[in-house]
């Protein structure tokens, strides 16, 4: 190209480039089709839109709640700030018209007009595969099964062509809750044979690429880390149509932008932002911003209790007295989350769980029960935290680190990359360390069966090994079971005081989900996985 | 000039090789276990060594690069994990979406710093020289990803002018048949002049912001190579023999000055290709670098392997095509040397 003619298109470029900068002419279909479309935006997006790939990220299960139905799903009761928050104890059918929970058993009677996206009708067997494949996959299907004592396909029976048993191993109160949870999604079982190979007998590489249920909506386009689009099934017969026809989910990586396109008004939904932008945005008040407690879930301060000199109970009372709680609180979560410390001295534990322990920062005590536990002088040590929740714990570990420094407790941060947390998590070496921890299923007994059991599970981050804790713990779990009430009180009483001193994780506070949304956006309700349900949703 | 290709991409062959070996043996030092990222928060031990066995992480490495090796002859760049995406249609998906931004950025950087420089050059010490400097200081000190959000805060969520920085197009527009990748130019060939506009609109702050950082290094070449050359003696003879200034700067002295500018020019250019990360991710762009860096952070293997490559490719086809423009610019510069 001559230097000439460069010289000319590209003029004639700028020149061009400085037209589309004026406002847009706003089409009517455009305008039609915003007004029916949901747009979301959040940090990320969905790696498989079946629950059951390997690997399935938690934007996934988004997809997978809307797109697939369950037998049985929760009632919904008033939460706090009167949002619309699911009922942990009552259950309502979902693609099950009717249910009977006898003693060693529980029967289904499927909805006879229920059909997948493609016109098959959902029937038992589609059923008893879907739930086969959910305990025999491996993984977290399997694994989150398993947490209600649901593990062998012999389990799940076929009665008739409209009628599926499941049969109960052993007694658990966890049982019916684990069946309407997002894993025993119901899939179009001869559509994904078709589709699977010998290599793959779930067909899980088709159900990855696109939805196979039954569900509310169905994908229609799907660009890994671009764009979700997901249209209305308008054949859905398991609850009231929904109102919003499309829903758009982009991500946007930037929080700042998420932020910006909320504030004009271009986004609909967003949640992922950083709590300080929660706040400014809840307190000016141009949007709705929602934030409610997660059920059963905790930030807390680990310790290796295996290791000097967190194997001693007087050292890790003496952090837990040095913790800068309510700076935390301030400082880093803005107020977005109930605190968990500080309770009254004379308050009487509760059979309850979340609840706050009776710790507070007190330089002085934490001083001297660190003589008596003969470091007068302190200690080196070091505090990690998963840098993929930086925004959270990096400021929550510089304020640790400042507050410990003051009883002589010399601590160097330790950001472990995203990649690497649960690796490190799983060795359990680190010594001293922030984490959160909630369980989809909001029973005391659960979170501590996961958390403090001697059969040191990955969420036993302390490697805390207790006889006592163990007998409570069962005992509570078998008192549920059988419905004994009252032994189940004092267990779950005991296992909550025992892990308050004893201390081996120190709670901080119970983190808020914080949604912000256009105020015309109504039907938000908050459900135990924390994503979104669009079905209830309505624009306008 | 065509054994002269073919030779200089044989030489490539090699490095490639170099390339392919490194990048593997890099991705599986790094300290993250994709087993254990990818069986999800809850998993047991078992369940993290059933995903290795999916995985095939559990065979011994000279085996993994064997299998690797052999899926990349058949044209198998493997599956990412955290997309759950073939590697090498992501990166035939998501290559255009950069190189579209990155050239139009560099076009307007051109556009802006090339007359820039000559003017700073022929007029050391004017204002036009102190605006050359302030604007390349300033370009270059500024965090790209700092300059993307004053222009979104700016043009976006103040005054309104541009679109939400939503990616490549506006939501409700579809995306153009495929023919080339450039949304510019697909939206063209489909006739959809909305969505051409839409695309456009989309394009100018990144494009804008890209070609803010990259101004400096092409401003400060071009002064300084037109520098050294109006100080020549051929120009000196040119001027003397009474042609008028114009002729001597553009005809002359310009054409002179340009190899060190192209040079440039290349290297800024695969630079911003791979290092427009930050821009990416502002703007929600769908390219290839914020890919790259996603798949490093879940220690995702595939996706970074597929980026080092294609981006060797990239800088291999590259240095040929300046390699080639040499020859164009100066006749001295003998391709069969």
């Amino acid at each position: 190209m001559k230097r000439r003619d460069f010289l000319k298109s590209v003029s004639g470029l700028a020149a061009g480039a400085a037209l589309p900068a004026m406002p847009q002419v706003i089409s009517s279909a455009y305008a039609d089709a915003r007004s029916e479309t949901l747009l979301i935006v959040s940090e990320g997006g969905p790696n498989n839109l079946d629950i059951h790939g390997i690997g399935t990220n938690v934007p996934g299960y988004e997809v997978s709640w809307n797109c697939y139905d369950r037998l049985i799903s929760h009632e919904m009761k008033t939460g706090p700030g009167g949002v619309p928050y699911y009922d942990r104890d009552k259950f309502k059918g979902e693609l099950a018209e009717d249910f009977k929970i006898d003693d060693m058993s529980v029967t289904f009677k499927l909805r006879k007009n229920a059909k997948f996206h493609d016109g098959t009708p959902v029937t038992a067997k589609d059923v008893k595969w879907s739930l086969d494949r959910a305990v025999s996959v491996g993984g977290f299907p399997t694994f989150q099964m398993s947490a209600g004592s649901l593990t062998k396909p012999e389990q799940f029976v076929v009665i008739d062509d409209h009628t599926v048993r499941v049969d109960f191993l052993k007694k658990d109160r966890l049982t019916i809750p684990d069946l309407a949870v997002i894993v025993p999604c119901i899939v179009n079982s001869e559509l994904v044979k078709k589709n699977a190979s010998e290599k793959d007998p779930w067909g899980l590489e088709f159900t990855k690429q696109q939805t196979a249920g039954s569900g509310a909506y169905k994908v229609t386009k799907w660009t890994a880390g671009t764009e979700v689009i997901m249209e209305r099934n308008d054949d859905w017969v398991c609850g009231p149509l929904p109102k919003i026809k499309r829903v758009i989910w982009r991500m946007v990586p930037q929080a700042g932008n998420r932020r910006a396109l909320l504030e004009r008004g271009d986004a609909d939904i967003s949640y992922e932002l950083p709590n300080k932008d929660f706040q400014e945005m809840k307190a000016n008040g141009k949007l709705n911003v929602v934030s409610l407690p997660f059920s059963n879930g905790i930030q807390y301060i680990g310790m290796n209790v295996t290791k000097p000199p967190f194997d001693n109970p007087k050292v890790r009372q003496a952090v837990a007295y040095a913790l800068p709680y309510q700076k935390i609180m301030d400082a880093v979560m803005f107020g977005l989350a109930n605190p968990m410390f500080g309770a009254a001295k004379d308050k009487a534990t509760e059979v309850a769980w979340p609840q706050p322990h009776k710790y507070n920062t007190d330089m002085e005590k934490a001083k001297a029960l660190l003589t008596e536990a003969g470091y007068a002088n302190g200690f080196e040590t070091t505090i990690s935290f998963d840098l993929n929740f930086a925004g959270v714990n990096e400021p929550l570990c510089v304020l640790v680190q400042e507050s410990l420094a003051q009883i002589g407790i010399k601590t160097t941060i330790n950001k472990v990359p995203g990649a690497n947390w649960r690796t490190e998590l799983n060795k359990k070496e680190m010594p001293l360390f922030t984490n959160v921890f909630s369980g989809w299923l909001d029973y005391p007994e659960y979170f501590f069966y996961w958390c403090y059991h001697g059969n040191n599970s990955v969420f036993n981050t302390m490697s805390y090994k207790s006889a006592e804790m163990d007998r409570l713990i069962d005992g509570a779990r078998t008192a549920a079971a059988s419905g004994d009430t009252a032994t189940y009180d004092a267990d779950v009483k005991g296992f909550v005081d025992l892990a308050y001193s004893d201390i081996p994780r120190i709670p901080l506070y119970q983190p808020f989900v914080n949604v912000a949304m256009q105020k015309n956006i109504s039907g938000y309700q908050y459900w135990f996985h924390r994503r979104l349900d669009y079905r209830a949703l309505a624009k306008g | 000039m065509l054994t002269m290709i073919g030779k200089r991409l044989m030489f490539a062959i090699p490095s490639l090789i170099g390339v392919v070996i490194v990048t593997f043996l890099l991705t599986r030092a790094l300290p993250g276990d994709p087993a254990a990222y990818f069986a999800g928060p809850a998993a047991t031990k078992e369940a993290v060594e059933q995903i290795r066995k999916k995985l095939g992480l559990d065979k011994p490495l000279i085996e993994q690069f064997f299998r690797y090796t052999n899926d990349l002859a058949h044209g198998d760049f493997g599956s990412s994990l955290t997309t759950g995406q073939p590697v090498a249609a992501e990166i035939r998906n998501r290559l255009p979406a950069s190189a579209e931004l990155t050239l139009l950025g560099l076009v307007v950087s051109v556009v802006i710093a090339i007359p820039l420089g000559v003017l700073a050059a022929t007029r050391p010490g004017s204002w036009v020289d102190h605006l050359c400097r302030i604007t390349t200081t300033a370009g270059v000190s500024l965090p790209v990803f700092f300059t993307g959000l004053v222009l979104v805060y700016v043009f976006y969520f103040r005054l309104g002018w541009s679109p939400a920085p939503l990616g490549r197009l506006d939501v409700f527009y579809s995306a153009p048949p495929t023919v080339t990748g450039f949304y510019l130019i697909d939206t063209l060939l489909a006739r959809d002049l909305e969505a051409f506009r839409s695309a456009l609109s989309q394009l100018i702050l990144p494009a804008t912001t890209l070609a803010i950082f990259s101004l400096a290094p092409i401003a400060r070449m071009t002064r300084a190579s037109m520098l050294a050359v109006l100080s020549s003696e051929f120009v000196r003879t040119a001027r003397a023999s009474g042609l008028s200034p114009a002729t001597v700067i553009v005809t002359y002295a310009f054409r002179n000055a340009m190899l060190p500018v192209i040079t440039t020019l290349s290297m800024v250019f695969s630079f911003l290709l791979g290092a427009n990360v930050l821009v990416e991710k502002v703007f929600a762009w769908p390219g290839i670098g914020s890919y790259a860096v996603e798949a490093l952070i879940s220690s995702d293997f595939a996706p970074v392997q597929g980026f080092v490559l294609t981006m060797a490719v990239m800088y291999v086809l590259l240095n040929l095509v300046i390699d080639i423009l040499y020859g164009v610019i100066d006749p001295r510069v003998r391709l069969e040397g």
